[in-house]
């Protein structure tokens, strides 16, 4: 015991003990996901008890995720709404920082405070209030699909304007007058000289939006319209303390791979975009910070 | 352009009204709702509580792992820096759905938890995890709000010079006086920050407990809101719910700017 205690207190270099908790913490994190990814290949019913490897209950038998149209249903209607907010949002988002940063006046302050109002509101408060937004103003927005689709794009926007803007106040405004002074009209000047530079902002707010758009569970949950519309979290929600099987380990396992592939390959693409742009530094720890 | 962002935002400037307007006509809902939350022993008054210590004991934990995470991560990474930030920033692309899931697997009563308690001796029956425990609804809280917390104080402790640190070595302090004289003082705003991002969540959060516990005994301020506004004939208590919990979560957010703006000052004034 004494030798072990002397040993984390290592006087020298790096506190052991540091070092201890860290790998602790990561292994404590990535674990449970790899157990339950090993379930999803389990040969048996059980979620909880090894019992040989087997694909079955991602295809091929009465169940699995492929033959069961609830869990392939929520698979594509999770893929969709991603879709939808990522080609909607990216742009309107774009659109709304520009607008904010380059735009002086009080009004322009006001706009962005008020942008930022959902990164502080919990969820299920978000959920409620889109839910009595659809079901007493907007009355002609049916739930489901495109009720979905306007609360995945009103809370990710955000994301959206936050990245985007920070890349816009370190180009500055030099570059679009320059444009302009060179002939360009102003529509000309964004499209020409500052849409380019954007791009790696682009495609991390991209990256983002579909991360936080296929995670999303509370306002998928209050403005679905049925089973039909039920998202993979959704579906998850339903079935995990009912008799699942293996299946929706499976489900959620094959979202997880679905997400982790479009998340590296955007992230590939984006520090391609930021080379050409000419930035430096690793990627990853600029996307942290 | 600008039309069209504002289209957008809209909505959600819009959103108190629906909710204010029926209150108006109406005040039985709210009154209920109060009356729950301050008379002695009301409903809601417990619900209310029991969030609070949840999230409290929650991010007391989650501090104490997030903190030297983030700090190991933040000054000794090293060559493994980019690793162990991949693995820091990875359980944001899964879903927390499928991390509870994962919980679930562990802690049934023939799970992995069970088998390992029993095999090392310190149970003899399998503990019944997912029936309305607390620590179950606090573990898990704990482990999907962490990584949240890890990010921003590891963006922060990675920007404290360290050169500051080295200066309080040469001065004669340990390592552990450096920690508490000159990192610790230095990352409380980050501390502040971290605490706030997992606050909110936690506080609107009602699938954590549904899913881990599934008993009324556990149920958080979450709930109650999911149960009256998807239940149907009391939208207004659910929706005067939402308001009560906005309140309070807009006082926690006035004492975070005050103690923010404090810290602040209490790091550009040396003594």
């Amino acid at each position: 015991m004494s030798r072990l205690r002397h040993w984390l207190e290592n006087p020298w270099g790096t506190p052991r003990w540091l070092r201890l908790t860290t790998i602790v913490y990561l292994v404590w994190s990535i674990v449970p996901l790899l157990i339950a990814i090993r379930f999803s290949f389990n040969e048996g019913r059980s979620r909880s008890t090894a019992q040989g490897w087997s694909t079955r209950w991602y295809w091929g038998t009465p169940g699995s995720v492929w033959e069961d149209p609830d869990l392939l249903g929520s698979l594509r209607q999770s893929l969709k709404l991603a879709f939808i907010a990522v080609v909607v949002t990216v742009p309107l988002g774009a659109a709304l920082a520009l607008g904010v940063t380059r735009w002086r006046s009080r009004a322009a302050g006001a706009a962005r405070t008020v942008s930022l109002i959902p990164l502080i509101t919990p969820e299920i408060v978000m959920g409620v209030s889109l839910l009595l937004v659809f079901a007493n103003l907007l009355t002609f927005i049916p739930f489901g699909t495109p009720a979905q689709a306007i609360g995945h794009i009103t809370f990710s926007i955000t994301f959206v304007m936050i990245i985007v803007r920070g890349r816009l106040l370190s180009i500055g405004a030099e570059i679009e007058q320059a444009a302009q002074d060179l002939g360009a009209t102003p529509l000309q000047a964004v499209r020409m000289a500052l849409l380019p530079m954007l791009v790696p902002a682009l495609i991390a707010s991209a990256i983002m939006v579909f991360a936080i758009s296929m995670d999303d569970f509370v306002v998928s949950a209050f403005l679905s319209s049925g089973s039909g519309t039920d998202t993979v979290p959704v579906r998850i929600y339903s079935n995990a303390r009912g008799a699942p099987t293996p299946a929706l380990n499976a489900l959620a396992s094959l979202t997880l791979a679905i997400t982790l592939v479009i998340a590296v390959v955007a992230f590939a693409l984006w520090q391609v975009a930021r080379r050409r742009g000419g930035q430096s530094g690793t990627g990853v720890e600029e996307l942290a910070a | 352009m600008l039309c069209v962002a504002f289209g957008y935002v809209d909505p959600i400037l819009g959103i108190p009204r629906p909710v204010w307007n029926p209150l108006q006509w109406d005040g039985g809902a709210f009154s209920f709702v109060l009356d729950g939350l301050f008379s002695r022993g009301g409903s809601f008054q417990r619900v209310f509580l029991r969030t609070i210590a949840y999230v409290f004991v929650a991010i007391a934990l989650s501090l104490a792992i997030a903190y030297p995470v983030a700090y190991y991560v933040a000054r000794f990474g090293g060559r493994w820096k980019g690793l162990l930030l991949a693995g820091l920033v990875a359980p944001f692309f899964i879903s927390y759905l499928m991390r509870m899931l994962a919980w679930i697997n562990l802690l049934q009563d023939e799970g992995w938890v069970n088998t390992a308690l029993r095999r090392v001796g310190l149970v003899d029956q399998p503990v019944n995890w997912l029936d309305g425990r607390a620590s179950s609804v606090v573990i898990g809280l704990v482990y999907g709000y962490v990584p949240f917390m890890i990010l921003p104080l590891y963006a922060f402790l990675d920007r404290i010079d360290a050169a500051l640190i080295e200066a309080a070595r040469d001065l004669g302090a340990s390592p552990f006086q450096a920690f508490r004289m000159v990192t610790l003082p230095l990352s409380i705003p980050a501390i502040l920050s971290g605490v706030v991002i997992i606050a909110l969540p936690m506080f609107g959060d009602y699938y954590t407990p549904d899913l881990l516990s599934g008993s009324p005994n556990t149920s958080m301020i979450g709930n109650q809101i999911n149960l009256y506004i998807r239940g149907g004939q009391q939208v207004p208590v659910g929706a005067a719910l939402v308001i009560v919990l906005m309140a309070f979560l807009t006082l926690l957010m006035s004492w975070y700017l005050v103690a923010t703006a404090r810290a602040q000052r209490a790091l550009e004034v040396p003594e």
